[in-house]
């Protein structure tokens, strides 16, 4: 479970300073599927980042399930990114001189797994999304909503408490759109997950079970 | 995963891979060739020098040269003196031969003493010394007037430029000499002599050489008229063991040939003979012209030249490195060529390669920004990442080095093959190493020169004892050889290039590591998006 106490994030750009999120508080139960939304440049990737372990905020505390992440320094934070916090990204975010099977492996370096075991387990993860066939190929040999299924794979292969999306289906067509969401949601509901997705997409919105708006950093609850 | 994906980023990076590689073989085969020629040239110097002054000399004391106070002996010139009853008249009576030679320090050569020997000997860090006396043997033979011819009889001699004496009869045309007509005809030849100490072997001039034939000179020669000859000047003057040469009107029997230890140098005189007897014959009782000195360690050698320097007075005391110094000819232009324009080209593609491989990994990091942020957005630590750049850099760097290493071996195969010939001189005239020193590092001295006197009007005969440069007091100062280089490789050498490859490709690595690790996921996930 997630719980953000008056969370904000202020940067500081040359002669002036943006306010990313204001005095957030807000809580996540285990196991639920959150949508968030909101205009460009309204807080939402800062929220995720918050979330996800990868920046701390300027004032406020963030804890997950009882760890105060804020109070961890950044080899613990690195280990929690590694162990309990899958991401996908909008881009991909491949490393496009691994193989499918290879970049799914690299999620489980920080577990510092071995190489059969990692092997063993990047295979069942690409088959889980199902491209077990495609394990051997290039990044760049792969379409967008394989890409896509690659990076949920590599989020997945840890078995994380929680998995965050920014915006997962941004570069995808519609249909592939879909399959890629009924693949997470399948996930989720199979592993219970927390999943959190920020989108700006309604159709994938109206998907979760709770929506959040978020606007010039101040979060609310969508009915 | 992480030599797969070394491997990989390498294979995908293959013409940064391949420039930095090419830039780090580049200094390493220039580092390797430069310090294989340049340890070839010192070789060779060290050879120069040691045909000259032995091996296992690291010092030489040598008197600083004097005024010529102008008589005979140490630094006057050169004369030769006959009285009326010298040489053989001819049997019409009219032509007087003579032949002289004489055994003398060269001209401005100081000397020093058994005294300076034993001081040398007693100072802490003289492993062993041993002392010379190096000599020039002029001698004088040809076809003179009969010393009477044109006088009244009474009395001989040459007074003037081809011209009678006032006492001389001047009313009758010339008869006698060489020509009939009055003129002479003379010879004068000289080579170098080297008195050296029988007993000592270890150190000096004939610590150097290797016997071609006979025997050496040992402790039984002591005070006996015996010499060993230079195999170069035994050719060209047709000498052979058990043949006799004549030194300052003395029969000495040849006894042994010596040649240098390098087939194409010549030893450091043409004749040695025993130092006692030398010093006898020439006049110069318990002088030396240089003294030899091995010191105990090489760290030493410093120590002793300052202590010797305290201690003797008005000489000079050199060492290998001043020796080599004195080299010159292509030799020294190839040592200056590598000391100046190898290293610093060295330095400066060492100092290329490192900045160019330190650019790239700068670059290529940043280039994978969003890859490293990704990679700590999934947990990767900062020591992982670092690793990971770092031991890419390491391979580039160590294919540079394997490639330059091989490279610079057939550079330094084709200077040995080429094997180019450097001539060394050694020794200057009447220099800082000592009159002596230099006339002894003369190997090819022998100086002869011959004139034909006389135009059948009495006029052109030169007077003698004179003056005049001196014969063999002008004898040859410096020792030329030729050496062919060879570039010695040491394992260490390659070694050491490798791993400056190695220092470069950890050094970028390092570099582009810290850059990396510097990232924060948030910021590398935000900056690319």
């Amino acid at each position: 479970m997630y719980q953000l106490t008056d969370v904000s994030r202020v940067y500081k750009q040359k002669n002036r300073t943006v306010t990313a999120l204001k005095d957030v508080t807000l809580t996540i139960p285990d196991g639920q599927m959150v949508a968030i939304q909101g205009p460009t440049g309204g807080g939402k990737s800062t929220l995720l980042q918050m979330l996800g372990a990868l920046d701390r905020p300027t004032n406020g505390a963030i804890e997950l399930d009882g760890t105060v992440l804020t109070k961890l320094g950044d080899a613990k934070l690195g280990s929690v990114r590694g162990s309990d916090i899958g991401i996908v990204f909008q881009g991909f975010n491949l490393i496009p001189t691994l193989t499918a099977q290879e970049n799914v492996e690299t999620a489980l370096v920080p577990q510092k797994a071995p190489a059969a075991e990692r092997a063993q387990r990047a295979r069942a993860a690409l088959e889980s999304v199902g491209l077990g066939e495609r394990a051997e190929h290039l990044p760049g040999e792969l379409s967008g909503g394989q890409q896509q299924r690659v990076a949920i794979a590599r989020a997945l292969v840890k078995e994380p408490r929680v998995l965050l999306a920014d915006e997962p289906t941004g570069n995808l067509d519609e249909e592939t759109r879909d399959e890629i969401m009924e693949l997470l949601e399948g996930l989720w509901r199979d592993r219970g997950l927390t999943l959190i997705i920020v989108t700006h997409d309604s159709a994938v919105a109206r998907r979760a079970q709770r929506r959040l708006h978020i606007k010039q950093g101040h979060v609310r609850e969508v009915a | 995963m992480f030599g797969r994906y070394l491997r990989r980023e390498l294979g995908n990076r293959r013409r940064q891979t391949v420039i930095i590689a090419i830039g780090m073989a580049l200094a390493v085969a220039l580092v390797i060739v430069v310090n294989a020629v340049s340890a070839g040239v010192k070789d060779a110097q060290a050879q120069a020098l040691a045909s000259v002054y032995g091996v296992g000399t690291d010092i030489t004391v040598t008197s600083t040269p004097q005024r010529p106070d102008g008589t005979t002996g140490q630094g006057g010139p050169q004369q030769f003196d006959f009285g009326a009853q010298d040489g053989s008249t001819s049997t019409d009576g009219e032509t007087q031969e003579v032949n002289q030679s004489r055994l003398e320090v060269a001209r401005g050569s100081g000397t020093l003493t058994a005294a300076n020997l034993a001081t040398v000997a007693k100072t802490d860090g003289v492993a062993s010394a041993t002392g010379v006396l190096s000599l020039t043997n002029s001698t004088f033979s040809g076809t003179l007037p009969t010393f009477t011819q044109g006088q009244d009889g009474t009395q001989g001699g040459f007074a003037g430029p081809g011209q009678s004496s006032d006492s001389g009869s001047t009313d009758s045309a010339p008869t006698g000499g060489a020509d009939g007509a009055g003129g002479s005809s003379f010879g004068i030849e000289s080579f170098t002599v080297l008195g050296v100490d029988p007993t000592a072997d270890a150190v000096g001039p004939l610590s150097a050489v290797t016997l071609s034939d006979g025997v050496g000179l040992d402790k039984s020669d002591v005070g006996k008229d015996v010499a060993v000859l230079d195999s170069s000047y035994a050719t060209t003057e047709d000498l052979a063991v058990g043949d006799t040469i004549t030194l300052a009107d003395t029969d000495f029997e040849i006894v042994g040939i010596v040649a240098s230890t390098d087939s194409s140098s010549e030893t450091a005189a043409n004749v040695y003979i025993p130092l006692d007897v030398a010093q006898t014959l020439s006049g110069e009782e318990d002088a030396l012209t240089s003294i030899y000195v091995s010191a105990d360690s090489a760290d030493d050698i410093d120590a002793v030249q300052t202590a010797l320097e305290k201690k003797l007075e008005n000489t000079t005391v050199s060492t290998q490195a001043d020796l080599a110094s004195t080299v010159s000819g292509s030799l020294s232009s190839a040592g200056s060529l590598v000391a100046n324009l190898g290293t610093w080209l060295s330095i400066l593609v060492l100092a290329a390669a490192f900045l160019i491989a330190i650019l790239f990994t700068i670059s290529g990091v940043t280039r994978r920004t969003r890859e490293f942020g990704t990679l700590k957005a999934i947990g990767w630590s900062n020591r992982r990442i670092v690793g990971q750049v770092a031991g890419e850099s390491l391979v580039q760097g160590l294919i540079g080095g394997a490639v330059g290493a091989v490279v610079g071996l057939a550079g330094v195969l084709i200077v040995n093959l080429v094997a180019p010939t450097l001539s060394a001189s050694v020794g200057s005239t009447g220099g800082r190493m000592g009159g002596g020193t230099d006339a002894a590092a003369g190997a090819a001295p022998t100086a002869a020169a011959s004139a034909a006197a006389g135009d059948g009007t009495g006029q052109a005969a030169g007077g003698f004892g004179g003056g005049g440069p001196g014969f063999g007091g002008g004898a040859s100062t410096s020792s030329t050889t030729d050496i062919a280089l060879h570039a010695p490789i040491t394992l260490w050498i390659i070694a050491a290039a490798v791993g400056l490859a190695l220092l470069g490709g950890l050094l970028a690595g390092a570099i582009g590591g810290w850059r990396a690790s510097r990232l924060r996921p948030a910021e590398a996930l935000r900056s690319v998006a």
